[in-house]
C-alpha cells in the first residue's frame, strides 16, 4: 500500500512537471510576452519599448532558466538599475535588498508575482479557492443525491415508464453544457422583462420589476442565499449529474439482475428492503468511482459560470489570468488543477479498494 | 407593417424549413422501408429513442446542408434599426425582394438571429464530425498497438494520455487557441502531425490485408498516398496545388486544439477494448496462422470492436460540438462575425436578461443537436446490444 501511494506521488509529480512545463513554454512564446508587456505597461509601446520592458524585467533570459528561476533550482535574476537600486525576482518581496534570498521558487514555497491583480500568487489563489470552494460545496450537495436518486429509480426496474423517462432526463441534461443551461436559467429566472419574474409580479406574488433570482453572484461572496447561489449552483450541477446519474443506473440494473437479489425477493423481502438494504451498497461502488473521477471535469463549468455570474472564484482567476497572460498566475492556477484532478484520482482508487474487498492493490 | 404574432412566426419558420422536412421524409420512408438490408443503421429504426435522436440529428444536417435555402438574410448583413429587434419585427425599408420579417429578432449588431442559427448549424457540422473522425484514427492508430503489444510502448502511451487528460481543457483551449499562437508554427507543427496518421492508417491498413497480392496493394496504397498526402497539403500546410483542400490559420487552431483534447480519450476506449478482444479465439486462431500483428490488429480486432465505437463516434460528435461552443462563448479562434453557435451565445450574453432571444436562439440549437446525438448513440447501443 505505501508503495503503491510512492508511486503514485511520484507519477503525480512528473506530471506536475511535464504540464507546468508546457504551460510554460505556450506563456512564454515571445508574441505571449509582448502582449503582456503591452498590458502592464501600455498597448501603444514600441517595439524598442516592449524589449527594454521584457529586459527590465527579467523575461530577457533563455527560456529554461527562467523555467529553473520559477521551480527554484536556479538563482533568481537580479539587476542593478541606472539610479543605483537592485531589482530581481526575489528582492520584489523583502524590503531589504540584501536579505533577499538567492533563489525563490516553488521549491522555496513561493509562488510568483500576479501581474494582473498585483499581488503574490499565493494570496490570489487561496482567496479565490476559497469562493470556488464554497460554489463546489453546494454543487456537490446538491449533484450528487441528485444523481444517484435518478440513476436508482431507473434503475431499479429496467425498462419501466419511470426508467425510461428518468434516463431521458439523464442523457438531456449530459447534452446541456454549462453555457446553454446558464443561458436559459438566466433568461427564465433572472430576468425582469421575460421569464417566470413577470408572470408572478402580475399575480402579486413579486413586487413590480424584480426578478425572482439574481443572475450575479458577486454578491455571494458576502453572503450565500438561496437567491443569488441557486442558479450558478444548479448551472454545474445539471450538466454533471447526468453522467454520474446514467452510471448509477447501469451499475443498478446490473445488481438487480444477481442472484441474492432474486434469493431476496423469493424469501418474501419486500421491494424497498431489497433495494434499499440488499441493491444499493453493491450499486454505489461504480458511482463513487466516476464521482471523484468527474470533480476535475467540473473545473470546466466552474470556469463557464464564474465568467457567466461574475462570481470571483477560481475560475473566474483563471479565465482572467489567461486573458491578460499573467504567467506566474497562469502556473500556479494550472498546478492546482493537476493536483486536483490526480488526488481525485488517487482518492477513487483507494476507495474504490476499501469498497470492494474483492479488489487488491497489487 | 405589424409584427408578426407567434403563431405567424412558426407557421414560416416551419415554412422555411421546407427543404429539410423533404428531404427529411424521404430519408425516413427509404430507411424504414429497407431497414432490414441496412445493418445497424437499419435496426436503428426499430428503437423509439434511436429514431428520435436520428431525425433530430439527420434535422441539422439536412439544415447545414441546404442552409443558403432557409436562410432569410444574409447572416452578416445589418438591417437598419433592428438592434434587439424581437421575434418577428418587420424591416424597415426593406429592400426590394428581401424577406420582410426578422422571425428570430435581430442581435446587438443588427443582424438576422434566424439566419444566423441556420447558419451556425453549417459551422459546427463542418468541423465537429471531422475532429471527432481524426481523433478516432489517432485514437485507434496508437490505442491498438498499446493494448495488443502492451509493455514499455503501452506505459509511455499511457502516460502521455494521461499528461494531456489531466490538463483542465478549458486551461488548454485558453493557452492553444490564441493568435499569438497562430502566429508560431505551434499549430502547423502539431497538425502536420496530426493529420499524417490518417494517412499512415490507411496504408497499413491495406498493406497488412493485401500485402500477399502486390498489385493490389500497389494500387490501394497508391491511391491512398496520392489522395491523402492531397488533402494532407492542403489541411496541414494550407499548400494545396489546386486549391481544393483549405483552412483557415483560425479554423486549424482550433481543429488541432479539438483533437488534441479528444485524442487520448479515444486512446484510453481502443485500448481497453484491444486488452479484452486479444484474448479471444479467433485473435489466437489468426496468430497460429503466422498473421503480422498489423493484420491481426485491424483486420481481427478492430472490426470486432466496431460496436462501442461507433456509439462513442456518436457521442465525441456531440461532445467537440459542446467543444465548439465553448470555445466560441469565450470568444476563442474564431472571427468575431463568424455566426457559430458558442459566439453567438457570448454575443447576446451582454443583454440576456431584457433581449434573451439573442442568447436562447443558439444555445437551444446547439443543446437540440448534442440531445440528438446522444439519443442517437443511445439507440445505437441499445440494437447493438440485442446482436
Amino acid at each position: 500500500m505505501l508503495l503503491f501511494l510512492l508511486r503514485r506521488v511520484g507519477v503525480m509529480l512528473a506530471t506536475a512537471l511535464c504540464l507546468t512545463f508546457v504551460v510554460f513554454y505556450l506563456t512564454n512564446l515571445p508574441a505571449k510576452l509582448e502582449t503582456l508587456a503591452k498590458t502592464q505597461a501600455g498597448a501603444r509601446m514600441t517595439d524598442a519599448e516592449v524589449q527594454s520592458w521584457l529586459v527590465r524585467n527579467g523575461y530577457d533570459q533563455p527560456m529554461l532558466v527562467r523555467y529553473g528561476e520559477w521551480l527554484g533550482v536556479l538563482p533568481g535574476w537580479t539587476r542593478e538599475e541606472d539610479d543605483g537600486t537592485m531589482r530581481g525576482r526575489c528582492i520584489a518581496r523583502v524590503d531589504d535588498p540584501a536579505a533577499a534570498p538567492d533563489r525563490c521558487g516553488i521549491l522555496q514555497g513561493y509562488l510568483g508575482h500576479s501581474t494582473r491583480f498585483r499581488a503574490p500568487v499565493s494570496d490570489v489563489i487561496s482567496a479565490r479557492l476559497g469562493a470556488t470552494g464554497w460554489l463546489m460545496l453546494w454543487v456537490v450537495i446538491v449533484m450528487v443525491p441528485m444523481a444517484l436518486i435518478v440513476g436508482i429509480l431507473a434503475g431499479m426496474r429496467e425498462g419501466s415508464r419511470t426508467d425510461r423517462s428518468l434516463s431521458t432526463f439523464a442523457i438531456a441534461s449530459t447534452a446541456t453544457p454549462e453555457y446553454v443551461s446558464g443561458v436559459i436559467f438566466i433568461a427564465l429566472f433572472a430576468s425582469t422583462v421575460v421569464g417566470v419574474s413577470p408572470l408572478l409580479s402580475s399575480i402579486g406574488l413579486l413586487p413590480e420589476n424584480t426578478a425572482l433570482f439574481q443572475g450575479n453572484a458577486r454578491s455571494a461572496l458576502e453572503r450565500i442565499t438561496f437567491w443569488n447561489f441557486t442558479l450558478p449552483v444548479m448551472t454545474i450541477a445539471l450538466y454533471g449529474m447526468g453522467y454520474i446519474a446514467r452510471i448509477t443506473r447501469a451499475s443498478m440494473t446490473e445488481v438487480m439482475t444477481q442472484q441474492y437479489i432474486r434469493t431476496a425477493r423469493l424469501k418474501g423481502v419486500s421491494f424497498s428492503n431489497i433495494v434499499l438494504k440488499h441493491a444499493l451498497r453493491n450499486a454505489l461502488i461504480a458511482p463513487f468511482t466516476v464521482i471523484m473521477l468527474q470533480i476535475p471535469w467540473l473545473l470546466n463549468g466552474v470556469v463557464v459560470v464564474e465568467v457567466l455570474f461574475s462570481y470571483p472564484g477560481f475560475g473566474w482567476v483563471l479565465f482572467e489570468a489567461a486573458v491578460n497572460n499573467d504567467i506566474e498566475l497562469l502556473l500556479a492556477a494550472s498546478m492546482v488543477a493537476v493536483v486536483v484532478v490526480l488526488l481525485t484520482q488517487l482518492i477513487s482508487d483507494i476507495g474504490y479498494v476499501f469498497l470492494n474487498p474483492r479488489i487488491r492493490i497489487s | 407593417m405589424e409584427p408578426l404574432s407567434w403563431f405567424d412566426i412558426i407557421g414560416r419558420i416551419l415554412w422555411q424549413f421546407m427543404p429539410v422536412w423533404i428531404a427529411l421524409v424521404l430519408t425516413f420512408a427509404l430507411s424504414i422501408t429497407y431497414r432490414r438490408k441496412l445493418g445497424l443503421y437499419g435496426k436503428l429504426f426499430d428503437s423509439r429513442i434511436g429514431m428520435v435522436g436520428f431525425a433530430i440529428v439527420a434535422f441539422w444536417l439536412f439544415t447545414a446542408l441546404f442552409a443558403d435555402f432557409i436562410a432569410t438574410h444574409d447572416p452578416l448583413a445589418q438591417g437598419r434599426g433592428m438592434r434587439n429587434a424581437w421575434p418577428g419585427d418587420p424591416m424597415r425599408r426593406a429592400a426590394e425582394g428581401a424577406y420582410e420579417y426578422y422571425l428570430l429578432g435581430g442581435d446587438t449588431r443588427a443582424r438576422d438571429i434566424f439566419s444566423r442559427a441556420v447558419m451556425g448549424a453549417r459551422e459546427v457540422l463542418m468541423i465537429a464530425p471531422f475532429a471527432a473522425m481524426i481523433s478516432f484514427m489517432i485514437g485507434i492508430s496508437l490505442g491498438l498497438p498499446a493494448g495488443y503489444i502492451g509493455g514499455r510502448l503501452d506505459t509511455g502511451l499511457t502516460f502521455v494520455a494521461n499528461l494531456v487528460l489531466a490538463f483542465p481543457v478549458i486551461l488548454l483551449f485558453f493557452l492553444l487557441v490564441a493568435p499569438e499562437i497562430q502566429a508560431t508554427a505551434i499549430p502547423t507543427v502539431m497538425a502536420g502531425v496530426l493529420f499524417v496518421v490518417p494517412v499512415l492508417f490507411f496504408m497499413v491498413l491495406f498493406n497488412s490485408r493485401y500485402y500477399i497480392q502486390p498489385f493490389k496493394r500497389n494500387i490501394y496504397v497508391g491511391l491512398v498516398l496520392i489522395f491523402g498526402f492531397w488533402a494532407y497539403s492542403g489541411l496541414a500546410f494550407n499548400a494545396d496545388p489546386l486549391g481544393f483542400w483549405g483552412m483557415s490559420p483560425n479554423m486549424l487552431n482550433v481543429f488541432v486544439a479539438v483533437v488534441f483534447v479528444n485524442a487520448p480519450t479515444v486512446f484510453r476506449i481502443v485500448r481497453g477494448i484491444t486488452m479484452d478482444i486479444k484474448t479471444r479465439d479467433y485473435v489466437a486462431a489468426a496468430q497460429t496462422r503466422g498473421e503480422g500483428p498489423w493484420y491481426i490488429m485491424l483486420w481481427e480486432i478492430l472490426p470486432n470492436a466496431r460496436g462501442p465505437l461507433i456509439v462513442d463516434f456518436c457521442l465525441r460528435i456531440g461532445y467537440t460540438t459542446i467543444l465548439l461552443g465553448t470555445l466560441g462563448f469565450f470568444g476563442l479562434g474564431v472571427s468575431p462575425e463568424s455566426p457559430d453557435w458558442g459566439s453567438t451565445i457570448n454575443d447576446g450574453r451582454s443583454v440576456l436578461r431584457s433581449h434573451p432571444h439573442l442568447a436562447l436562439v443558439p444555445a437551444l440549437s446547439l443543446m437540440s443537436l448534442v440531445l440528438g446525438l446522444n439519443l442517437l448513440a443511445d439507440g445505437l447501443r441499445e440494437e447493438s446490444l440485442k446482436d
